[in-house]
């Protein structure tokens, strides 16, 4: 599992720095009726939600944990 | 109608925490942490209600009006990769060891990692003067909207009273089990009536497409991020979202999870959270220049309320001023509330001022909150609405205090010394940036955030390698895994 983590580490880095849309800085297109700009950061975030998803699945630390079974849910 | 709406939104607030007393234990824990229950749902609406303050709604669209559509990745989409990843990488472990060992607060945590009691006091002032503007900001918020959205019939000073008084009463009331569930309803609300009062107003304009069309011939530069935020702008900007890793507020409400998976669903979701209620405040507020075209400076803010009055008067507009008490209150009750528990547990219990019993501690923490709301009431009254300006000076400070925070979860080799480093580093470059009364860097684009926070690390890293190492007993305690 530890590499499948450490890229989703990177993945995440990499998220980070796509946040900086310089290429869109002019464009004035719209998408789906939304400026360029703002239809990216919209993506954005929902890219944000599958990796979020994909390091809470695969990444998590606590498997382990006690305390964290479903009795606990309960 | 619009007062009327908001009286009996307040009333529902109020009888949400009342109920959620029936389930109320009369333990310390119980009134500051709901006993460490709280489930999955529950922790997203409250951590991210709690995060969104009045800002988010009149604030977003008012910055949208002046700067287009890159407030959006200024302010919205930074936060959405940001936040989550601080509740998965800090959040979490935090919870672990505030479950294992008892914490209840920061300072507690601070102050058994680092063996220091100065330390705790010292960050404990830090923290408390960083919170009151973000405090004040939010009374003063509800009393400026009261008296707008009701054209004065209800003024500022009662306005902000009002508000002041409903908190107070679930508050003291229900503890952290009202707080959390009425967090909750409150964030449904703004989240429900701000989707609601888009497509209102998106369809009196024809649909997004035609709003679009009419925003591009009268604003053009409004559709594209441009030279409105450059990208150094855009970059060091991420780093203001870091704060609510060191929030009170947010650290309480991590210690109210159930269990480690129970923050899988606010890691995941809090971007959606983020879409719902941005993009439709920062279209609001870029097409609201078509309508307005003429609003300056601070009455720019306005441009929401002016749109919902304009395409959509009546209950919708006391509906809306409903979501926008909700987005308020949802912050004020939780910073309150962990103020308190701070006030109780990290002054009167540590220090023995008193010596107190389960339900003293709840009868403490209950005084507490009077005392923090009356104060903040009456700063309200008296203080300059400049003080608006103060909220990206305490999102800064608290950005610099979390190397110490994450040194602290992560860095075995981090010491005392280089925790007081990182303490005294933000608090004089603190200081510095503050008093130049400029929040970017020397004329640049930079944000000051960048300096602060680069001095601090920098700080705990130097001094704690040429400072005395832990312990083994510290390190085996917070490392032992």
């Amino acid at each position: 599992m530890r590499p499948l983590r450490y890229s989703l580490y990177a993945a995440l880095l990499l998220l980070y720095l796509l946040h900086n849309d310089w290429w869109l800085r002019d464009n004035a297109d719209l998408y789906l009726g939304l400026p360029a700009g703002l239809a990216y950061h919209a993506l954005y975030c929902l890219a944000t939600v599958a990796l979020m998803a994909a390091l809470t699945r695969y990444a998590w630390p606590f498997d382990r944990e006690p305390g964290n079974g479903p009795e606990d849910e309960a | 109608m619009t007062i009327a709406v908001i009286f009996l939104y307040l009333g529902l607030v109020m009888g949400i925490g009342f109920f959620s007393h029936r389930l109320f234990r009369n333990t310390g824990e119980d009134y500051f942490l709901a006993s460490r229950n709280i489930g999955p749902f529950v922790l997203l609406m409250t951590l991210f209600g709690t995060n969104m303050t009045s800002f988010a709604i009149l604030g977003a669209s008012g910055e949208a009006y002046r700067q287009g559509i890159g407030v959006f990745a200024l302010m919205a989409s930074a936060s959405a990769i940001v936040i989550p990843a601080i509740f998965f990488f800090v959040g979490t472990r935090l919870w672990r060891l505030g479950k294992r060992h008892g914490y209840l607060t920061q300072i507690q945590f601070i102050r058994d990692r680092y063996q220091s009691d100065l330390l705790g006091l010292l960050l404990f002032a830090a923290l408390v003067a960083l919170l009151i503007p973000y405090l004040l900001i939010g009374v003063m918020g509800a009393g400026l909207t009261f008296e707008q959205m009701t054209d004065g019939q209800i003024p500022y000073w009662a306005g902000s009273l009002l508000v002041c008084l409903v908190v107070f009463a679930y508050v003291t009331y229900s503890g952290m089990r009202g707080t959390s569930w009425v967090n909750t309803f409150q964030t449904l609300v703004f989240m429900g009536l701000g989707a609601l009062a888009f497509v209102v107003i998106l369809n009196k304009m024809g649909g997004l497409e035609a709003a679009m069309a009419q925003v591009a011939e009268a604003r053009p530069e409004l559709l594209v991020r441009g030279d409105n935020i450059s990208i150094t702008l855009l970059i060091t900007y991420t780093l203001i979202p870091v704060s609510a890793g060191m929030f009170p507020h947010i650290f309480t409400h991590w210690l109210t999870a159930r269990s480690a998976e129970t923050f899988k669903t606010p890691i995941v979701f809090y971007p959606i959270c983020m879409i719902v209620v941005w993009v439709p405040s920062v279209l609001i507020g870029v097409m609201g220049t078509v309508d307005f075209p003429d609003l300056q400076g601070p009455a720019a803010n306005s441009v929401l309320v002016r749109m919902v009055d304009l395409h959509a008067p009546g209950v919708l507009g006391g509906l809306l001023a409903a979501g926008i008490f909700a987005a308020i209150m949802s912050s004020l009750d939780s910073q309150t509330l962990s103020l308190g528990n701070m006030f109780t547990q990290d002054i009167v219990r540590h220090y023995e001022l008193r010596k107190m019993n389960e339900s003293q501690q709840v009868l403490w923490g209950r005084l507490f909150v009077f005392v923090i709301l009356a104060a903040t009431f009456a700063l309200s009254q008296v203080l300059d609405r400049s003080i608006f300006q103060l909220g990206i000076w305490s999102f800064t400070g608290f950005a610099s205090l979390f190397p110490i925070v994450v040194a602290a979860l992560y860095w075995k080799r981090s010491t005392k010394w280089g925790a007081f480093a990182a303490l005294f580093a933000t608090t004089g470059s603190w200081i510095y940036f503050f008093s130049q009364g400029s929040k970017t860097i020397a004329g640049t684009d930079i944000m000051a955030v960048t300096a602060t926070m680069a001095l601090s690390s920098a700080a705990m890293i130097v001094v704690s390698l040429l400072t005395q190492p832990p312990k083994p007993a510290v390190i085996q305690k917070f490392f032992e895994d």
